[in-house]
């Protein structure tokens, strides 16, 4: 393309420019829509009139929006599906929020172990914790169910968290290890030298540093606890320790007709890790990048 | 950066301690809901959510009965139906509840695993004339009781008067043959789509729909000898009908994935003229907030066919008393209590009693005057689901094979065969 | 450092505590059951079997059904998510305006709880009030409603819809982790090479992704091939046991039938799976780590 001059070429390149944010923001545009579609239908479906949700054709944008559904959550009386949606926000918070202290507790000197110091089998012990999270639940559970019963912790939420810090300790371990090695070794070898024991180093000099990591497992933790099924489904059945996406299971039970009110729970039930979630946005992918994919 | 260092520490350390505080507070609530006061029995029982008797009423009952028994104390437990054998079954080894609701299917399996007990002894004679035959059965197995009835339903025949009407169908229809013939004159009126929809989900419920079709072409789930039969004759033939009524496109192709929520939606919505299904549909079905066709939608009995056969699906429910309950005499005397007449026909709404003179009882005639009256001949007219102790994993064979024949991987011929071939394994162990 | 290994092990103790005193007592007491033809779940003396279950499990025509379902699942799911998370993450780490409202919005679908989710998509693949009929008949896509979750293959298939869009978010943030590590300069060097933009991704930046895709294949996996909750939630296994996994089939055997001793076997059996699976990918893993 000799003849070409230099005008033209630039006029070429800024056409592939604008062709290429052309494609970017239509591609952002498509990826929000079809991220936020099916959960803006939910959120509709939760507000809209059963008249308007069975309509054929349907009506995409409600004839009268009405909060009476999450009302009707709110002050329904006390002994019914309600109240179990009730009691199992109360319950997941709590047994979510304790696993990953307790998780994150043990966790912290494990993968710190894990990180710091050399010892033979670092890697196999590393791996080791972390076949368990390729047991399918089900492997342990009738075992798991009947130790419960001997040790008075079923139906209990002390009897949950004991369970899931056993799944979520592992996954500490691993992304905190990958983690705590991306700080650089010498700041702590440097307190040492002013006197720090080990442990003194590891709390004042790495964990400041690794706050985003530790932002990010415990968020990740959270997570995966909140949405832990089926050993809540079978170790639970009271409003005592019932968790809220077994609560959430049976609001759809064989005689709920009205969608909407099981959509309604439903964003009730997503909005504690959503906004979670969106608090620490920025840690997760700062988490991820020093923890994991480095690890 | 000190500063941030110790702000870090003590949130964690915050963050810990919160973290023991709830743990130690659970445990401390965990103490406290395990007793009870001094004197008093605390029984648990379990119910499921959201069918027959709602939640309020199972309180109301509870609360009647501690009136009267204020030495027992009742706590009741609801889960959905769903989880409610699941839950039996790993609360068996701990005697969690004393008091557990179990479907008509469940008693041979119950039994013959000991996870609930026999009751014949408690049983009085008396009760066995005066409670609906088909209701009895849902606690019997080998002529001993598991339990006492408690939930009467079956499934009724319902339609929409109006769009029947609309297609110029003369007589409600009392035969299958007259509800196929009906199908065909609205759809070939293009009043709508499709007239049928059933229930015929992977689950119980497609058995339910199922069973009934067998019981009026005259088939039979087991021969006299115990051997499958439900792959000749009548079981043959309803299946065949099944799968004819989705090809001619008189039945919703939907019903492969309905349960009987769906089916009150599509009736109440005015997109189904005919359908299947328990007495619940009935109130919701014509309850102008919920359904557009308030008014329209008829319940009658279930269809007949050839021979004048027509019997309901037997879907009763029992209270039986758990083998691990520690107060096995107190679990009985609640559930005397909530099964006696007195209590079923106060709280009839919802759930119809299992007591044979209730149904002239003016207080139970006038809370569904409609359902009562053909209830009254329907519930002495039922079929039961095959009496097995395996009966979850036969259920589910057959499930497997009429959806296999419904979406037309197999014929209802190959289908029932494989079917009984599982059910002559099963039957065997 | 004599001490080292002396030191560690203290500090492990409170995980191994945690984790393995949970673990290992159920593990090696379902081990035992899957000996023997436990049938109720009272303890008790029950008929030993040896390896019956085992080989009760191989024979079975229902396990194998159900295998195969749960590979199509884990492979089509984890593929899906894989590819379409590294388009996502291209796209979080292009520079545009709203980039950060983006990837806040990315974030919803995997911090959704699994029910909600199942429910969500069951709502919308409601073939009667479902937002996706609706949408494709209102766009005259298709002409009438149709079933979407009634057929067998066509209901697994849209399983995997709604959990490809739960999942592929995760699998974004791990590969935009990984984009990020990348230098800049490398890809100014490829660009001052002459290498345009589809293949300064295939030559620079997807051989630096290797890690993070192994990640993501390595846990989607195991997670795929452990799937239980959607498929309680959304069609429990039918139509036709179409969208059975393994995991809902064990379920099934131990809970519903109250075959202990064989579910116990299943549930060893779906470990191996696993195990083999993830040994698999690991050794990959060290290969790419060993440079």
């Amino acid at each position: 393309m000799r003849t070409e001059g230099r005008p033209a070429r630039r006029r070429k390149r800024r056409g592939k420019r604008a062709a290429y944010l052309v494609l970017l923001y239509a591609a952002a545009v498509l990826t929000a829509v079809i991220v936020l579609a099916p959960f803006a239908w939910l959120l509709i479906s939760s507000v809209a009139s059963p008249v308007d949700l069975l309509a054929r054709p349907l009506k995409w944008i409600p004839s009268h929006i009405s909060f009476d559904r999450y009302t009707s959550i709110f002050h329904a009386g006390t002994n019914d599906a309600a109240a179990d949606f009730r009691s199992g926000m109360i319950n997941s918070t709590i047994i979510a929020s304790s696993s990953v202290a307790i998780s994150m507790a043990v966790g912290i000197f494990g993968a710190y172990a894990f990180a710091r110091i050399d010892f033979r089998f670092r890697r196999t012990s590393l791996l080791f914790f972390l076949s368990t999270y390729m047991l399918p639940p089900i492997a342990i559970l009738i075992p798991l169910y009947l130790t419960m019963v001997r040790l008075h912790l079923l139906d209990t939420k002390i009897g949950l968290i004991v369970v899931y810090c056993s799944f979520i300790t592992p996954f500490v371990l691993w992304i905190l290890s990958g983690h705590f090695r991306t700080i650089p070794r010498d700041l702590e070898d440097a307190a040492r030298i002013d006197g720090a024991s080990r442990l003194g180093a590891l709390f004042r000099v790495t964990l400041p540093l690794a706050r985003s990591g530790l932002l990010a497992t415990a968020l990740f933790g959270f997570l995966l606890a909140w949405d832990e099924f089926l050993y809540a489904l079978i170790f639970t059945s009271s409003a005592q320790a019932k968790t809220i996406p077994v609560a959430i299971a049976e609001f759809q039970g064989r005689f709920t007709v009205d969608f909407g009110l099981v959509a309604a729970g439903g964003i009730l039930a997503a909005i504690p890790p959503l906004l979670i979630a969106f608090a620490f946005q920025r840690y997760i992918v700062s988490g991820l990048s020093s923890g994991a994919v480095k690890g | 950066m000190n500063g941030l260092d110790d702000l870090s520490r003590r949130d964690f350390l915050k963050l810990s301690a919160a973290g023991a505080g709830m743990a130690s507070m659970g445990a401390i609530l965990a103490a406290c809901s395990n007793e009870a006061g001094q004197g008093t029995t605390t029984l648990n029982a379990l119910f499921m959510q959201q069918a027959a008797y709602s939640n309020t009423d199972v309180q109301g009952m509870v609360d009647a009965f501690q009136k009267a028994n204020p030495k027992i104390a009742v706590k009741p437990t609801f889960v959905a139906y769903e989880s409610l054998h699941d839950k039996i079954v790993t609360a068996a080894p701990a005697g969690t509840y004393d008091v557990v609701l179990i479907d008509v299917i469940w008693p041979p399996e119950f039994a013959t695993k000991n996870e609930i007990i026999d009751v014949t002894d408690k049983f009085p004679s008396n009760w066995t004339s005066e409670i609906f035959p088909g209701a009895l059965q849902t606690a019997q197995y080998q002529d001993k009781f598991y339990g006492v009835p408690w939930i009467l339903d079956t499934k009724y025949f319902f339609y929409n008067k109006d769009i029947l009407k609309a297609a110029g169908v003369k007589s409600a229809p009392k035969t299958w043959d007259d509800v196929f013939a009906a199908a065909k004159q609205i759809k070939s009126k293009h009043i709508i789509q499709y007239p049928l929809i059933w229930s015929w989900a992977q689950a119980e419920a497609v058995i339910c729909d199922y069973a009934q079709l067998l019981g009026a072409y005259g088939g039979q789930f087991l021969d006299s000898s115990g051997k499958p039969a439900f792959n000749t004759g009548g079981g043959l033939t309803a299946l065949e009908i099944m799968k004819r009524s989705i090809d001619d496109g008189t039945t919703n192709p939907a019903s492969a994935e309905s349960l009987e929520t769906d089916v009150v939606k599509i009736v109440s919505q005015g997109q189904a003229a005919m359908a299947l299904n328990w007495t619940f549909m009935f109130s919701l079905a014509n309850d102008p907030s919920q359904s557009q066709v308030a008014g329209n939608v008829v319940v009658a009995h279930t269809p007949s066919g050839p021979s004048g056969a027509a019997p309901g699906c037997n879907g009763s429910m029992a209270l039986s008393i758990g083998s691990g309950s520690q107060h096995k005499d107190e679990a009985w005397k609640f559930i005397e209590f909530i099964t006696s007449q007195d209590i079923q026909d106060q709280y009839a709404k919802l759930s119809l009693p299992i007591w044979k003179s209730s149904y002239d009882e003016p207080e139970v005639v006038n809370t569904l005057p409609e359902v009562v009256a053909v209830a009254k001949t329907q519930l002495n007219d039922m079929i039961l689901r095959p009496q097995v102790p395996s009966y979850n994993e036969a259920s589910a064979a057959l499930q497997l094979e009429i959806q296999s024949a419904l979406t037309g991987s197999k014929s209802p011929k190959q289908a029932l065969d494989a079917a009984a071939d599982a059910w002559g394994g099963l039957l065997q162990a | 450092m004599p001490g080292a290994a002396g030191t560690a092990l203290l500090l492990l103790i409170p995980s191994l505590i945690v984790v393995f005193g949970i673990v290992v007592y159920p593990l090696g007491r379902t081990l035992y059951t899957s000996f023997f033809d436990v049938n109720s779940p009272f303890p008790g003396h029950y008929p030993f079997l040896g390896l019956g279950n085992y080989r009760r499990t191989f024979t079975n025509p229902a396990f194998w059904a159900a295998i195969r379902r749960t590979a199509y699942f884990t492979m089509v799911s984890t593929w899906f998510e894989l590819l379409l998370g590294i388009l996502l993450a291209l796209l979080l780490n292009a520079r545009f305006h709203g980039r950060g409202i983006l990837r806040a919005i990315v974030i919803l679908p995997w911090a959704l709880p699994t029910i909600v989710n199942g429910l969500m998509w069951r709502w919308i693949f409601n073939p009667e009030y479902g937002a996706l009929n609706a949408l494709l008949t209102q766009l005259h896509v298709i002409s009438n409603y149709r079933s979407w979750l009634g057929s067998p293959f066509l209901a697994l298939n849209m399983v995997i819809v709604a959990d490809v869009w739960k999942t592929t978010p995760l699998a974004a943030f791990l590969l935009l982790a990984g984009l990020q590590t990348i230098p800049r300069e490398l890809h100014e060097a490829a660009r001052v090479d002459g290498a345009g933009a589809v293949r300064g991704f295939f030559r620079v930046t997807l051989p630096l992704l290797v890690p993070s895709i192994l990640i993501i294949l390595v846990v989607r996996t195991i997670e795929a091939f452990k799937v239980f909750d959607i498929i309680y939630i959304m069609t429990r296994g039918g139509p036709a046991n179409g969208t059975q996994s393994i995991a809902y089939y064990a379920y099934i055997q131990a809970f519903s039938n109250q075959l202990f001793g064989y579910g116990s076997a299943l549930a060893y059996v779906i470990a191996l799976f696993i195990l083999g699976f993830a040994l698999i990918y690991m050794r990959l893993l060290r290969t790419e780590f060993a440079y």
